[in-house]
């Protein structure tokens, strides 16, 4: 029996383990999909996507379009800039003109925290949360946990790092939930600008000294520095944030030699990262990626009533 | 002061547990008013009473003010206006209110006070008192002409809503507001320091993602605000305190001899910063909702006279406006219909407060802070304004019932212990609950 019973998938906050493993147990298998001749599976035949991405993104759309197009439905995508919302429409009314269009999903981008929450309630479709602010991306988290799981065999007793901006990162919020429900420690480093002491009270370790926790860490997962925060007063320049926070080939050697690097991307190169430790042998940037497609996949197939699949002939049927 | 013309027959109140606090007054008897004033009952026979209201189990309060309420209008009639505020206020139990100058365009003019006091002399079943913007269009940058403003009718000055930025400007305010002796009232808000935030900066706003207005905001502008009112020697009321260090800094000032009041709101005396987990917008309201901890600090300044004034900021705003994403939600709630009842509930029943103490800062404190003549008081040549109110009776909040035009409350469907029964204002029964439709 599935544990998966929701409608939605919103946040990481209200899953739990079980709910997450299974999500990664069906992962295991679409990614075994789309390393196949035929990338296709036709679990969501006759089923709509709707993509609607009110704040820009390119990675997350084109995984969950490419997503949703392995597993035969049709895809809309949506985008801000040549949608309603330019000329005034409210969020509500928008999905729910989708919904009258018989959408089955709704995947949501969107600027507001508590977005996808907000249509999730008013809408009889599910909906998935592709970032809502500030507050959460769900399917990150759930693919970097995956690919942790993949390359260490475990999640528990980990020891991950999570350096740069965390007060501005959904994605940070999320893993911070992913990682500690399944048993991970988690580490947060950043200025004291941008991770406030309060993360503390998520269950997580603060720190504001980067050299002291990079050799203890069996991930260091870094943070896009948005380089509008400086403006904001966050931080002086992005010069002195690389001397505290940038992971260099010298600080690399401080670290366990297995450590994992991980990054939700797009990368900034030469300020969370040296552009030689992006590309280098720790690096599993790209495999996020691909993980990604096989996690979304799962997701989807999940929300629309199916169990983990064990091989890929069940779903290809 | 705007509103309805008084009764003209003589009105018993028979029976009831009359609380005045103004008079020190707390015991079963009857209040008597002839022509809209109180009169002593001695000196009135049983036999020429027009009306006898048995009041016998219930309060005879003199006539709640709310200090802090928005009809917006002119401007916006489709949230509220001044008949459907007003006759939320009765139905609530207040029979005078003080509007909040922050409409389309702000009343920042004698012409457009003298509109409202028309207005309301045609429509406000409840008196309505005035207040006017501090500067002009509440742009913080000059002066309004207050004193023209108080030969208009306003009561105070205040720019709710859009707090005074600049320190001179604002000394400027104390200076000139004390010369002709308008009660300054300021919401509390550095800008700078608030700028983007839409709830409580701590553990909710973090794990919710949502920009933090933090509780430094408010309290860095009310220190800013008592140094004023003490080296100005002019009188400034906080309106809707909600953080521990507001409740401190204002009790300091008070010890120091500094001219300095403070008000709490019924919401932030009863809700926390983590009711709006599920992104909510009726828990959305400027000043946000805080921590537990800062609700024991307002409550323990409740009990200990640094705040005096309990004011509902009631905020109508429409129902589509509402639902909408937390962050694009405009900030506010009603609050006129539910006060009673949130406030003797958590106040009375929950911690304790005696019910006198909770009524002195819902009828003669507001009445002094403004300066309202004949208010707030039984005693006899006061203007016969009562509210009967049952302590004791258990009700469910329905918003379908208001008499506002906007339904954001964040207590549609609660349980309250204590409603107010009737509403009186110059003799005459302007809400009666045993009227209402079931």
């Amino acid at each position: 029996m599935s544990v998966w019973k929701r409608k939605d998938l919103v946040s990481i906050q209200h899953m739990d383990a079980d709910e997450i493993r299974e999500v990664h147990a069906a992962a295991r298998t679409f990614k075994d999909v789309i390393r196949r001749e035929i990338k296709k599976v036709p679990a969501l035949r006759g089923k709509t996507v709707v993509n609607l991405f009110v704040e820009p993104s390119t990675r997350t759309r084109i995984s969950f379009e490419l997503a949703a197009k392995r597993m035969s439905a049709d895809v809309v995508a949506v985008h801000s800039e040549n949608s309603s919302f330019r000329k005034g429409e409210t969020l509500k009314d928008t999905v729910r003109n989708l919904e009258a269009l018989r959408a089955d999903f709704v995947v949501l981008r969107h600027k507001a925290a508590g977005a996808a929450q907000f249509i999730a309630e008013r809408l009889g479709c599910s909906v998935i949360n592709a970032g809502d602010g500030a507050h959460e991306h769900p399917t990150q988290a759930l693919l970097d946990t995956f690919t942790m799981l993949e390359k260490r065999g475990r999640i528990e007793g980990l020891r991950v790092l999570i350096a740069g901006d965390i007060l501005f990162s959904r994605v940070a919020r999320s893993d911070i939930w992913a990682l500690t429900k399944l048993g991970a420690k988690v580490v947060l480093c950043g200025p004291t600008t941008l991770l406030p002491d309060v993360f503390r009270e998520m269950g997580v370790e603060v720190s504001h000294d980067f050299d002291r926790e990079l050799p203890g860490a069996d991930v260091i997962y870094l943070l896009r520095v948005q380089h509008e925060r400086q403006q904001h007063m966050m931080f002086p320049s992005i010069g002195e944030f690389v001397t505290l926070f940038g992971l260099t080939p010298e600080r690399m050697e401080k670290c366990k030699p297995d450590a994992l690097i991980m990054h939700p991307g797009p990368i900034n190169r030469g300020v969370e990262i040296t552009s030689e430790l992006a590309d280098g042998p720790n690096s599993v940037i790209l495999e996020q990626v691909t993980n990604g497609l096989a996690v979304r996949m799962a997701v989807l197939y999940l929300l629309n009533g199916g169990q983990a699949p064990e091989t890929v002939r069940e779903v290809a049927a | 002061m705007s509103g309805p013309k008084p009764g003209a027959g003589v009105l018993r109140i028979r029976g009831g547990l009359v609380i005045d606090p103004a008079n020190g007054v707390e015991s079963v008897c009857d209040v008597v008013a002839v022509g809209g004033r109180i009169v002593d009952p001695a000196g009135v026979a049983h036999a020429a009473t027009d009306d006898v209201i048995d009041a016998r189990g219930l309060v005879v309060a003199p006539g709640l003010i709310d200090a802090h309420v928005h009809l917006r209008e002119p401007g916006r009639p489709d949230k509220e206006d001044f008949a459907s505020g007003t006759r939320a206020a009765a139905r609530g139990g207040f029979t005078s209110i003080v509007a909040m100058p922050n409409t389309a365009p702000p009343a920042d003019s004698a012409s457009a006070i003298a509109w409202m006091r028309q207005r309301a002399e045609e429509r406000a079943v409840v008196n309505v008192f005035l207040t006017g913007c501090i500067s002009q269009g509440q742009k913080g940058e000059l002066l309004t002409p207050m004193a023209s403003l108080k030969k208009a009718g306003v009561v105070a000055v205040t720019d709710d809503g859009q707090c005074v930025q600049n320190a001179e400007l604002m000394r400027r305010a104390f200076e000139y507001a004390g010369m002709i002796g308008l009660p300054i009232m300021d919401h509390c808000q550095d800008n700078n320091l608030s700028a983007g935030g839409v709830m409580n900066e701590g553990y909710w706003s973090n794990l919710l993602g949502l920009p933090g207005w933090p509780a430094i905001a408010e309290e860095m502008i009310i220190s800013r605000d008592a140094l004023l009112a003490e080296f100005t020697s002019h009188h400034v009321h906080c309106q809707h305190v909600t953080t521990a260090g507001g409740v401190r800094i204002i009790r300091e000032a008070k010890q120091r001899g500094v001219r300095i009041s403070g008000e709490a709101t019924p919401h932030h005396l009863t809700l926390t910063d983590a009711a709006a987990q599920d992104f909510d917008t009726n828990f959305k309201m400027n000043p946000p909702l805080r921590t537990a901890r800062d609700i024991d600090a307002l409550v323990e300044g409740l009990d200990d006279g640094t705040i005096e004034v309990l004011a509902t900021d009631h905020a109508p705003h429409c129902s589509y406006e509402k639902e909408v994403e937390f962050e694009a939600a405009p900030f506010g709630i009603v609050g006129l219909e539910t006060a009673v009842g949130v406030l003797l509930q958590a106040l009375h029943h929950h911690r304790k407060l005696p019910l006198c103490k909770i009524l002195r800062k819902l009828t003669i404190n507001p009445a002094k802070l403004l300066g309202l003549a004949n208010k707030g008081h039984l005693g006899v040549g006061a203007d016969a304004d009562i509210t009967l109110i049952d302590p004791g009776a258990e009700w469910v909040v329905d918003r379908a019932k208001f008499a506002s035009k906007s339904h954001n409350t964040p207590w549609h469907g609660t349980h309250l212990r204590g409603r107010a029964v009737k509403t009186i204002v110059g003799g005459r029964v302007v809400w009666d609950l045993a009227r209402e439709a079931p």
